[in-house]
């Protein structure tokens, strides 16, 4: 399972959608059905599962699927399993 | 001038059925919802016994994301909101919104939740806790998730009187309509506390039942041998409307309220006063609301919780209002088949009192084998009597001294 396959799999769990939803460019808010809270607990699972620690302030720039995984890059984070 | 107010839908979760009619069929035929605790390992524990829900799939009423972020009394309490609304073919649009409420009680809220969450903190620190803590532990918001899902705008509360919690929301809720806030209310009880913390805390206070090895027998009220309650879980909601309301859409109607008591005892935390004079005088206050005399009470359900100290003070009480009618007056409880439900056991006790005035049949008290000397009035032992009830009235006494009585009527135009 690659970085990308990994984060959209945990999506898929935390927020209780399908794999087709799940495109590159999907706003977790707009398009996944995620209101604020929802969005605190899947950085938190993501935060978990990939040991890194993400600001507040950076919390915001996180708005779609693309943004996490070039968040997570960006950290060094890589996953192979 | 007061409005009438009649009950034109039921819905229900319990340990004996995750629906009105199972629960009801369970209590006809005498069986007993209490098994061993599946909930959480209780092998430490003193008591290993409760009422949990069988078999009940949030998923009928919740989608799989609420599953994991609502504390099991919310999903509970949602379950029977949407089947009492179903019940009573209550749509609520756009002109009923705002004249449609919810009080929906719990004893204590979301206390799996807080266990947990507890947990996250101490092994992980403050930012294991979850987002969804706070709004899964707070009380009213049984209230507010069934508000935000029916669309009910109106007045909403949640009663929070330990296990009293369901007859008050049921009660309050009856005087909105009757004073005219309201036309239609969706009330009842929701609770979910078979939690580490909980059989504990009750094993603590020396009140549950330790009768392992027999759960099925372990809930007997007025029995000589009785050793406590049983924790039970689950919810009941009912809808209440203004009589011209229900009417109107030609609603079924299973009774009307005839009248609310709701008393303190001003005594002890968790005792009551010598004689339950506080509950005395709550049956009295619910007698003289519905402006009736003792003699026109049929049936009691009774608090009837199966602790050393509740069944004989509330039978001393019961002869207190009743004088020589509590000899011919038939009192059970239904506790001894679904465990103490806590802030859902007002709501559920008021739904069998309704079912038994609708029905023509008495809920038995079970495992009442060796009838205690200090309670020896008709508690309809073992078995459910046929016979046809006007009036019947339910009793809820909780930790703080509140007392809550409600009594239900067979409903005359």
């Amino acid at each position: 399972m690659t970085l990308e396959e990994k984060v959209i799999a945990v999506i898929i769990e935390q927020l209780d959608v399908t794999r087709e939803e799940c495109s590159i460019e999907a706003s977790f808010i707009d398009d996944l059905g995620a209101d604020s809270l929802d969005l605190v607990e899947l950085i938190m699972e993501m935060e978990e599962i990939f040991n890194v620690q993400i600001a507040d302030n950076e919390l915001e720039k996180i708005r779609t699927i693309g943004n996490v995984l070039d968040y997570l890059k960006s950290k060094g984070v890589v996953w192979n399993e | 001038m007061k409005r009438r107010v009649v009950i034109t839908g039921l819905g229900a979760a319990t340990p004996l059925g995750n629906s009105i009619s199972e629960t009801w069929e369970g209590i006809c035929r005498g069986k007993s919802g209490i098994a061993g605790i599946t909930k959480f390992d209780c092998t430490l524990f003193e008591t290993r016994i409760a009422g949990e829900l069988k078999g009940f799939d949030p998923t009928r009423y919740v989608n799989r994301k609420e599953v994991r972020r609502l504390d099991d009394f919310i999903i509970y309490a949602l379950a029977a909101s949407e089947m009492a609304l179903a019940d009573a073919g209550l749509t609520i649009g756009a002109a009923e919104a705002e004249r449609t409420g919810v009080i929906i009680g719990s004893a204590i809220g979301g206390l799996a939740t807080m266990e947990k969450e507890k947990e996250a903190i101490s092994l992980g620190g403050p930012r294991k806790m979850s987002p969804f803590a706070i709004p899964s532990v707070l009380a009213n918001l049984a209230a507010g998730h069934v508000s935000i899902r029916s669309g009910a705008k109106g007045p909403i509360n949640c009663s929070v009187t330990a296990c009293a919690s369901g007859t008050c929301s049921i009660g309050d809720a009856g005087r909105i309509i009757a004073g005219g806030h309201a036309d239609c209310m969706i009330a009842g009880g929701a609770d979910a506390a078979v939690t580490p913390m909980c059989v504990a805390g009750f094993n603590a206070m020396r009140a549950i039942s330790k009768r392992n090895d027999e759960p099925e027998k372990a809930s007997r009220p007025f029995d000589r041998d009785r050793d406590g309650f049983v924790i039970g879980e689950g919810s009941g909601v009912v809808i209440l409307e203004s009589l011209p309301h229900a009417m109107e859409r030609g609603a079924r109607i299973y009774g009307e309220i005839a009248g609310y008591g709701n008393t303190s005892d001003a005594f002890h935390m968790a005792a009551p006063p010598d004689g339950h004079e506080g509950a005395a005088r709550c049956m009295q206050a619910a007698i003289g609301d519905a402006g009736m005399t003792a003699a026109g009470i049929d049936y009691i359900n009774a608090h009837g919780t199966a602790t050393q100290m509740n069944d004989a003070f509330e039978t001393e009480a019961i002869k207190t209002v009743f004088g020589q009618h509590a000899r011919t007056l038939a009192v059970s409880s239904t506790k001894s088949m679904t465990g103490h439900l806590l802030g859902a056991a007002g709501a559920v006790e008021a739904i069998f009192c309704l079912k038994a005035i609708g029905e023509g049949v008495l809920p038995p008290t079970i495992n009442l084998d060796y009838p205690d000397p200090d309670c020896d009035l008709d508690y309809v032992p073992h078995r459910a009597r046929k016979r046809a009830i006007r009036t019947a009235m339910s009793n809820t006494f909780g930790f703080g001294g509140v007392n809550a009585v409600l009594i239900f009527k067979k409903f005359e135009e």
